[in-house]
């Protein structure tokens, strides 16, 4: 068998519409729910899933171009592996849940068509994984806040009545714990590390903590899908609190950051840290449209 | 029983991991089932991680060589429900990861509870010499499975397949 080589299968699996074999953005092949049941669940708005799915895939998209904007950044390249595993992770997540969405909501759109393709005030991402990367405090910090409320998030999802929804979820859960695991090890090193470490730790603290509240705060669509994250908030807090006493790191006294005019990332109103990241995200794409390789 | 669901199983497990090609997608537990109706083959994966970028040379990999065994009619379809856990990895594949030098991951899938604070310290021993005076590098390695881990006794560094 030695003459047989992957890309060989690939070339005969996916000749796009010129014959030419293409393994990248625009394969069409691809897709990540190839196989899986489309049906929507019995009983449950279609249009109302679409926008949930879109939440939560958005969350991981725009948290997965985060952590790979620190590619030949990292302090180590060990962190460096790290992180770009975790957003791999993520948005392997992503295309799930976007895929899932276009499913759902009748536009029959792709996974590549709702990343690339939509405005800023279309992505229901929080605000919390959009902002700017900062420091490497700032990273570790996000991530714990993320991760522990994802995974709290996920463990109720298993079993959700949409299979796909449960299946990100049951896989997704156990991703997060690593996640978690990773962001607590290093808040911990460096919140009970120099002083200069744990300065930077209050400070990212100090900076994210506000925007962990968007969260909790329950969305009309999370409502009426019986989604609703406010029960999320008491053990996500306890556990946060178990890891910053473990760092000697004190409970930011911040207050939540608002919604303008009562509107926030899950309505499409976001921060101006959005708009260069979706523009870095996107660039390609829509400088070469329906671009194959 | 169908022989030719046999046949078709049997090349269908038969096919290697692109990413760890000593095993088999059946030993990796990625291969989930096989199923044949009047000569139609449908393959069922279970991909590994979310985020595996494995997922289509598999499914491709697994049609091309259905095909070339002479079934004409196949399908590679996706089933991620229930997710892949470490614990699919068949003892032969364990072993042949052994004998590659990667350390196989331990019983039991993620270890779970809320709070876990610091390395765990598993036992875990050195494909090389076999010594358990070993530590872990880094939690994420070359591949989204896969853990890095270095050997105090024999200083060699190797690869582990993560539990999840």
């Amino acid at each position: 068998m030695s003459d047989d080589h992957v890309y060989l299968s690939l070339a005969e699996a996916g000749p796009g519409p010129d014959g030419e074999a293409r393994w990248a953005y625009g394969t069409g092949f691809a897709d990540p729910l190839l196989g899986v049941d489309a049906a929507p669940p019995v009983g449950i708005d279609p249009a109302d899933l679409a926008a949930y799915c879109l939440m939560l895939g958005d969350d991981a998209l725009v948290l997965s171009q985060r952590l790979i904007q620190w590619i030949t950044r990292a302090p180590e390249l060990e962190e460096e592996v790290a992180l770009a595993n975790l957003g791999l992770d993520l948005l392997g997540q992503a295309r799930r849940l976007l895929t899932r969405a276009g499913q759902l909501d009748g536009s029959g759109r792709g996974e590549d068509e709702l990343a690339y393709w939509r405005e800023e005030s279309a992505y229901r991402n929080v605000r919390l994984v959009e902002l700017e990367n900062g420091d490497f405090a700032q990273c570790v910090v996000r991530l714990l806040l993320f991760a522990t409320a994802r995974e709290e998030l996920y463990r109720r999802l298993v079993g959700h009545a949409d299979p796909v929804l449960s299946a990100v979820a049951a896989l997704g859960v156990k991703e997060l714990a690593y996640h978690r695991e990773y962001a607590a090890a290093w808040t911990v090193r460096l919140g009970d590390g120099t002083e200069e470490s744990h300065r930077r730790m209050r400070a990212a603290l100090d900076a994210l903590w506000p925007w962990l509240e968007e969260l909790f705060t329950p969305h009309e669509v999370e409502l009426r899908l019986g989604v609703d994250p406010s029960p999320l908030r008491a053990p996500v807090l306890a556990a946060l609190e178990g890891v910053l006493a473990e760092a000697t790191l004190p409970v930011p006294e911040v207050v939540g950051r608002a919604y303008v005019n009562g509107r926030g990332g899950r309505h499409g109103v976001h921060t101006e840290a959005m708009g260069p990241l979706l523009a870095e995200l996107q660039v390609v794409a829509r400088a070469h449209p329906g671009a194959t390789w | 029983m169908s022989t030719v669901l046999e046949r078709a199983r049997e090349v269908a497990a038969a096919v290697p991991d692109p990413e760890l090609p000593m095993l088999t997608l059946a030993d990796l537990g990625v291969l989930a089932d096989v199923e044949e109706t009047d000569g139609r083959v449908t393959a069922w994966l279970t991909p590994t991680y979310s985020g595996c970028p494995a997922v289509a040379e598999m499914a491709a990999d697994v049609a091309r060589r259905l095909r070339a065994a002479g079934f004409a009619e196949v399908e590679v379809r996706l089933r991620i429900d229930p997710p892949w856990s470490s614990d699919r990895i068949s003892a032969e594949g364990r072993r042949k990861l052994a004998e590659a030098g990667i350390a196989p991951p331990a019983p039991g899938g993620a270890p779970g509870g809320l709070l876990r604070l610091g390395p765990t310290r598993r036992a875990v021993a050195c494909p090389q010499c076999g010594s358990e005076d070993t530590e872990e590098l880094s939690r994420f390695g070359s591949t989204a499975c896969k853990s890095l881990w270095r050997c105090r006794s024999c200083r060699e560094p190797f690869d582990r397949i993560k539990e999840i």
